[in-house]
């Protein structure tokens, strides 16, 4: 009887030692290439998987445009693994890039990080021009060039932009006797940033209590410095944001308009900012397309329809994506296909309906599902053509490396300090020391 | 001729009764030889088991902790970026002396020791005297401890993200109640100090519970004749407490006071999602950016793996200082007692 015992309990140890060895070794053994996406990629019931990194919410999915291509090829099976803020995804994508493992077939990249990775991980990732399908002509050609290295080789598609428009409550406007028809607003401030900051002054003197004009000073600056060609780097690959006059001239402007009272001290998608769309505290925003879908966020249900575009001062660009493949993916074919279908015009149009996700394809911008849209928040406005425009005006922008550490200086390290009663000069000192100390190698 | 046993001849092989060992020299030798051998591997055994049954510990350090901490020491002299970990500048000690003169560093360490200060005196006090109040008999007791013990459950990230949104300045429940006093809303994320209590508030929280079990374990190991005694002697439960209890508590909290000093040294979690812009730097001026914050600024998100290193390793140095003085103190302690 004892014995007995005593070998159950071995075995019972043995099976334990084993499971746990076997489940190290797995755990070791599968280097996250199916990391973390619930379904594994390769061949599963003789389907090919095909695994999709993104960030955010990109829409895809929601636009049904999976199961399209399910349909379409019913031998691919198509799983999504997405990471809710880019600040988490990149830096993981960064880590398989520059060790080469654990990457997913295909991965997105955000057009603050591409240079960067354009410039250092290019050869981890295929050459999508090469892609069978593939027209480079069909893409707007600064969205082309973003995602090019200097020998030519094309690592990602584009499939969205950010073209800019300034959307405005049309309601509170109204209350602080402006104009709320989006063309003669527009004209408030065609062509010159400074004017918008003078309707600024119009708005603040009639506003309703307790509202600003603008919802930050991140946005606003961030806005004008989406129009300017040359902003952070210069054409060579020199960091010039400190002597470049525009990047002084957008900092002050907007420090003039924080002064003034203007803009709200808020940092956007912070859970401040997204009470105050909810509360109705700000009557204009800086605004690519997929702010639309932001406001509908947060906003409660009786906003909707109260909000309107109107074209920005001057044209620019604010956001947008690449859809890269992986050299290392379990299917680099498969995902190559796949993403040429994806960002082929005929995607990114049914994208812009279901998604304000702007194409980044000129040749949607006459289709019906373009010119034709509307969106919950603007009421009846037809919102295509006015985005359509900005996008065409939108400078071929110099993206550099670090962009998106630079431009996070100015913002969070500096101008919001000038809504909180710092000088626009100690402010844009905080914001030079603490780029400087993070571009200091 | 008489029938001996020893001079009996053997029984035939496979038969009855072979109980009997074998007499003859050579299986004795084998015999011999499999009891050494037995014996040998015995001790073989007893001598190296031990350190196959704690290898799995140190072959895991090895991979994942020494390593690591070699990796980063020789990284540290080096300029490497993220991006291209493979492409090492050997610079030196360039890494380590220009944190002498860089500010950031420095306001980190000050925000990492005014923050520990904030956070770990209170939340050890408050424990303290938690723990002697779950020390009486009550109904429901252990309802209360482990109740005690549901904040160190809860996720740090959620825990982060609900005190934000009660600090809010804007829409915060507590400037909100604040203003019901008629009290001005106070600026939580962008106030120096204020910024650093708020900070300090998550971390207390978060860790007084669990501070609260273990004076409360080591306090019901205290003898009751002690306090019997104390009380014949006319001792109140103040005088009991500061005669009895804290006497008997001291190498708890000296325990405690390691591992809370250890804890706040890598303050992290809490002012990076306690930043309002949801970034590394600790608020707009920097204000709350700790040690552990700036590290991971410099390594991920400006992707300077070098100065990341150096950083980690004088946060490292700083440790064992600090682990010094402690056992230096203990000592001390345990010498007067």
């Amino acid at each position: 009887m004892r014995a007995r015992i005593r070998t159950a309990r071995k075995a019972m140890v043995l099976a334990a030692a084993a499971s746990l060895g076997a489940g190290l070794l797995a755990g070791c053994a599968d280097d996250g290439k199916d990391n973390g996406s619930d379904s594994p990629s390769g061949d599963s019931g003789g389907k090919t998987t095909i695994s999709v990194g993104l960030f955010g919410t990109m829409g895809f999915k929601e636009a049904g445009l999976y199961a399209e291509y399910e349909k379409l090829n019913p031998n691919i099976k198509i799983a999504e693994n997405s990471v809710q803020r880019n600040e988490n995804y990149y830096p993981a994508l960064l880590n398989h890039l520059t060790t080469n493992s654990g990457l997913l077939d295909v991965q997105a990249v955000e057009v603050a990080n591409i240079a960067e990775v354009t410039a250092t991980q290019a050869d981890k990732l295929e050459d999508m021009s090469k892609a069978s399908g593939v027209d480079k002509s069909k893409w707007l050609d600064w969205k082309w060039q973003q995602a090019t290295t200097k020998d030519g080789k094309t690592i990602g598609l584009g499939t969205d932009v950010g073209p800019m428009a300034i959307c405005y409550r049309t309601d509170l406007f109204k209350q602080a006797g402006l104009p709320t028809d989006p063309a003669e607003v527009g004209k408030l401030w065609a062509g010159d940033w400074a004017k918008l900051v003078d309707a600024g002054e119009r708005y603040k003197s009639k506003a309703p209590k307790g509202t600003f004009f603008m919802d930050s000073p991140g946005g606003l600056i961030q806005a004008i410095l989406g129009s300017e060609k040359e902003k952070f780097y210069d054409a060579s690959g020199k960091v010039i944001y400190k002597t470049n006059p525009a990047v002084k001239a957008a900092f002050d402007l907007t420090a003039e308009a924080a002064e003034k009272g203007l803009v709200q001290s808020q940092t956007q998608f912070q859970p401040g900012w997204n009470s105050s769309i909810a509360n109705n505290k700000f009557a204009t925003i800086a605004c690519p397309p997929w702010m639309l879908g932001t406001i509908k966020g947060y906003s409660k249900p009786d906003a909707a329809g109260k909000w309107a575009v109107a074209e920005a001062p001057k044209g620019g660009n604010w956001g947008g994506t690449f859809l890269t493949v992986p050299k290392s993916g379990k299917n680099v074919k498969e995902a190559q296909k796949f993403v040429t279908w994806l960002t082929a015009p005929e995607q990114q149009a049914k994208l812009f309906k279901v998604q304000a996700s702007f194409p980044s394809a000129p040749s949607t911008y006459t289709m019906p599902e373009v010119t034709g849209a509307t969106n919950e928040m603007t009421g009846d406005q037809k919102i295509g053509p006015i985005f359509a425009e900005a996008a065409k005006a939108a400078p071929v922008q110099v993206i550099g490396p670090k962009d998106q550490i630079i431009m996070q200086g100015l913002t969070d390290n500096g101008v919001i300090l000038v809504t909180k009663g710092k000088s626009a000069e100690e402010a844009w000192d905080s914001a030079v020391k603490t780029i400087d100390n993070k571009l200091d190698q | 001729m008489a029938t001996r046993h020893d001079t009996a001849a053997p029984p035939a092989e496979g038969g009855a009764a072979p109980g009997r060992p074998p007499a003859d020299p050579v299986s004795l030798e084998k015999e011999r030889r499999r009891r050494d051998r037995l014996s040998r591997r015995w001790q073989r055994d007893i001598r190296w088991s031990p350190y196959a049954f704690v290898s799995p510990f140190f072959l895991l350090f090895v991979a994942f902790g020494l390593f690591p901490l070699i990796y980063t020491g020789w990284a540290s002299l080096h300029q490497v970026e993220l991006t291209a970990p493979t492409d090492m500048n050997w610079v030196g000690l360039r890494n380590y002396t220009r944190i002498f003169d860089d500010e950031f560093f420095w306001n980190a360490a000050k925000n990492t020791l005014t923050i520990g200060i904030i956070s770990t005196v209170p939340q050890l006090l408050m424990a303290m005297g938690i723990a002697h109040l779950l020390n009486y008999k009550l109904r429901a007791s252990t309802f209360f401890r482990v109740a005690m013990l549901a904040p160190y459950a809860t996720s740090i990230a959620a825990a982060s993200l609900v005190f934000v949104l009660l600090f809010g300045r804007d829409y915060g429940m507590i400037n909100w109640a604040l203003d019901m006093v008629g009290i001005n809303p106070v600026d939580w994320q962008n106030d120096k100090w204020y910024s650093q209590i708020a900070v300090s508030t998550i971390i207390i929280w978060r860790w007084t519970g669990y501070n609260t079990l273990i004076y409360l374990a080591a306090m019901q190991a205290i003898p009751q004749d002690l306090y019997e005694s104390a009380a014949l002697d006319g001792a109140n439960r103040w005088q009991q407490f500061i005669h009895v209890t804290l006497p008997a508590l001291r190498p708890t909290i000296l325990f405690t006071c390691v591992v809370s000093t250890i804890g706040a040294s890598q303050v992290f979690g809490e002012p990076l999602l306690f930043d309002a812009n949801q970034g590394t730097s600790g608020g707009a001026e920097h204000q709350f950016q700790t040690l552990g914050l700036y590290l991971y600024e410099q390594g991920w998100v400006a992707h300077h793996l070098g100065r990341a290193s150096a950083i980690a390793w004088t946060m490292f140095l700083f440790l064992i200082v600090i682990g010094i003085v402690n056992y230096v103190i203990s000592r001390r302690l345990r010498a007067s007692s």
